[in-house]
């Protein structure tokens, strides 16, 4: 358990890092958030609400050590300021509502393809040298593909050309919100492409990098040994070499985790999906900087937990780290 | 043969970027009556709403898109060698502060970090957005570094440097940098298709410069002037082949170089009674 105690302790640091960045960054950089807004209203905005901008972003005359505590404790009651977008809205609440439309979409499709890309790889390294093989030159293009052209491209075929999947929203106008069958096929349907291109794009680096590590693991004596005694090709295949294969794997597709969310907020972008990469776009749009930062925040937290999650992974596949707290 | 065509596509795409510009001639913003053209003798590869042509566009394209790309590498290489090798041969206190943040840096998102440091700036010239790419890109390269640092200073003739009275960082930049160099420059080449990635994407948010032609500004233009509703594939198709390109080139180089330390990972033909079966 002393594994799981450190990354715990170091995701905490990296959170606690994220809330400072949060906090340091409008302070830093060159200018000031709120005459940067007033200029870019071309000075058509009242005194009073600059006064009320000002404290959106916390800036007062206090001390930074005193407008940093304010945060934190702010911070602590989950209030991240209000959305100039949607203004008088909470930041916390547009976050809120668009948050599940993320985790659903981009968690089950990096769930899916991290499955399909990590077999793929066991496979294609185990069966080497035959014409599966085709199928590295197309991984490696596809490995460097940015995801909103993908976007674009399926956008391009299956929506507008075929018209096999609808391109944007996440539910038909027709269904009513709801747990009834007609909404949830709906929001599957709308779901399709996006994930699909999810799918598409990041799955080429676990094919890649599982064939690797497993091609390595094919040769160790072990591997060897178990053929020797006649075990089935496929008790050898999983049992023996994909277990030990997968654990490097597990560490890459964690630092991983940050690139797959990026390249999806651009993907829900292209798809006019309704989750936070969406609104991350208005609050660019708009110059909504308590809703980007917001944003900046509760994605990093999301991939911290995700890390987490993989690491609890790790621990269950490999007993060595169980047995040091001994 | 891998090293050969990746290193290939690379020189190729660099060739373009800083001699195309000259070949062609062309203005990229200069618009005409021929909008949304399909590609023709006269337009290669068509052109956009406004008659811009995509070719001359890509070409110019090709030398801003490179050029932050490099630009960034440079920035984040020259502090990933700072962190990693620092950190890596001074070991102790510095080296676990150092590499705590270079992990931070790991698992924190670039990209929505990249957005709200470029939704931020007054300006956003080529070199700020490089920068802002820089300050998120750097940390795998130490990552790396640091590790290679690690094994090298155990060596015999950095512990003769230290013996003959060297300083810490002289035997740094001037003992293990220069055997690194090959580790530098994979993670360089790295760091400039992950460079051209967060350009395009920032750019195809609208929060790049957009008066430059870049990759990631066509695919803007192309994506708010619904060039997927007209169907105006030539638009879109091109920059994001060539971003892909890049990205491929780089990785034939890098597998190509995997498979002359690690021979199993070729693809030759394995006998078939080798395998059991």
């Amino acid at each position: 358990m002393r594994f799981l105690a450190r990354r715990l302790g170091f995701y905490l640091l990296t959170a606690w890092a994220a809330i400072t960045l949060n906090f340091l960054i409008p302070r830093l950089m060159p200018g000031d958030p709120v005459e940067l807004l007033v200029a870019r209203m071309k000075g058509n905005v009242e005194p009073a609400a600059i006064d009320a901008m000002r404290k959106a972003f916390g800036i007062s005359d206090a001390s930074l050590w005193q407008q940093y505590v304010d945060y934190l404790v702010n911070l602590s009651h989950g209030e991240l300021g209000r959305s100039i977008t949607f203004y008088p809205t909470e930041v916390s609440t547009v976050i809120a509502d668009s948050l599940p439309w993320t985790i659903g979409l981009v968690g089950v499709a990096t769930l899916i393809s991290y499955l399909i890309g990590t077999a793929l790889g066991v496979i294609m390294a185990w069966k080497r040298g035959t014409w599966l093989d085709g199928v590295l030159p197309a991984a490696t293009f596809m490995h460097a593909v940015p995801y909103f052209w993908v976007a674009l491209a399926l956008v391009f075929v299956f929506g507008v050309t075929l018209q096999w999947f609808p391109v944007s929203r996440a539910y038909g106008l027709d269904v009513t919100p709801g747990f009834n069958a007609e909404f949830v096929q709906s929001v599957l349907y709308h779901a399709a492409l996006p994930a699909i291109t999810i799918v598409v794009a990041s799955m080429a680096d676990r094919i890649l990098g599982m064939r690797n590590v497993m091609v390595t693991t094919l040769g160790e004596d072990y591997v060897v040994m178990a053929e020797a005694k006649g075990l089935t090709s496929r008790r050898v295949m999983w049992a023996y070499a994909a277990r030990n294969a997968i654990l490097p794997n597990i560490t890459s597709f964690a630092l991983s985790l940050g690139f797959v969310v990026g390249g999806s907020v651009l993907t829900e972008i292209v798809f006019s999906y309704p989750g936070i990469g969406s609104m991350l776009l208005k609050g660019v749009e708009n110059e909504d900087f308590p809703l980007m930062q917001g944003i900046f925040l509760v994605i990093s937290l999301a991939v911290l937990v995700a890390n987490f999650l993989a690491d609890l992974a790790y621990v269950v596949l490999d007993p060595r780290t169980r047995q040091e707290s001994e | 043969m891998k090293i050969k065509i990746g290193a290939g596509i690379l020189a190729f795409f660099a060739l373009v970027a800083i001699f195309g510009p000259l070949f062609i001639g062309a203005d990229p913003a200069a618009t005409s009556d021929a909008g949304l053209q399909p590609p023709s003798a006269e337009h290669w590869l068509g052109t956009t709403q406004t008659g811009q042509d995509v070719l001359v566009q890509l070409v110019y394209g090709a030398r801003v898109s490179l050029g932050v790309g490099v630009l960034s590498a440079v920035i984040a290489t020259v502090l990933a060698v700072a962190v990693g090798l620092v950190g890596g041969y001074i070991g102790g206190a510095v080296d676990e502060v150092l590499s705590v943040l270079t992990n931070i840096f790991l698992v924190l998102p670039a990209l929505p970090l990249i957005i709200v440091l470029a939704g931020y700036l007054p300006q956003r010239g080529v070199t700020s957005v490089a920068v802002v790419i820089a300050v998120t890109g750097w940390a795998w390269g130490a990552r790396v570094l640091r590790a290679q640092t690690l094994s090298v200073r155990r060596r015999d003739f950095v512990q003769a440097a230290r013996a003959s009275g060297e300083g810490p960082l002289r035997i740094v930049f001037f003992e293990i940098l220069p055997v690194l160099l090959p580790v530098i420059a994979t993670s360089f080449l790295a760091t400039v298709v992950s460079a051209i990635l967060a350009e395009a994407g920032l750019s195809f948010l609208g929060l790049a410069d957009l008066s430059t032609v870049s990759w990631g500004s066509m695919l803007y233009f192309a994506q708010n002037g619904q060039a997927l509703l007209i169907g105006a594939w030539w638009w879109f198709i091109p920059p994001g082949l060539c971003i892909a390109l890049i990205g491929t080139g780089l990785a034939l180089v890098n597998f190509g170089i995997d498979e002359i330390a690690n021979p199993r990972l070729r693809t030759i033909k394995v006998p078939r009674k080798a395998r059991a079966s």
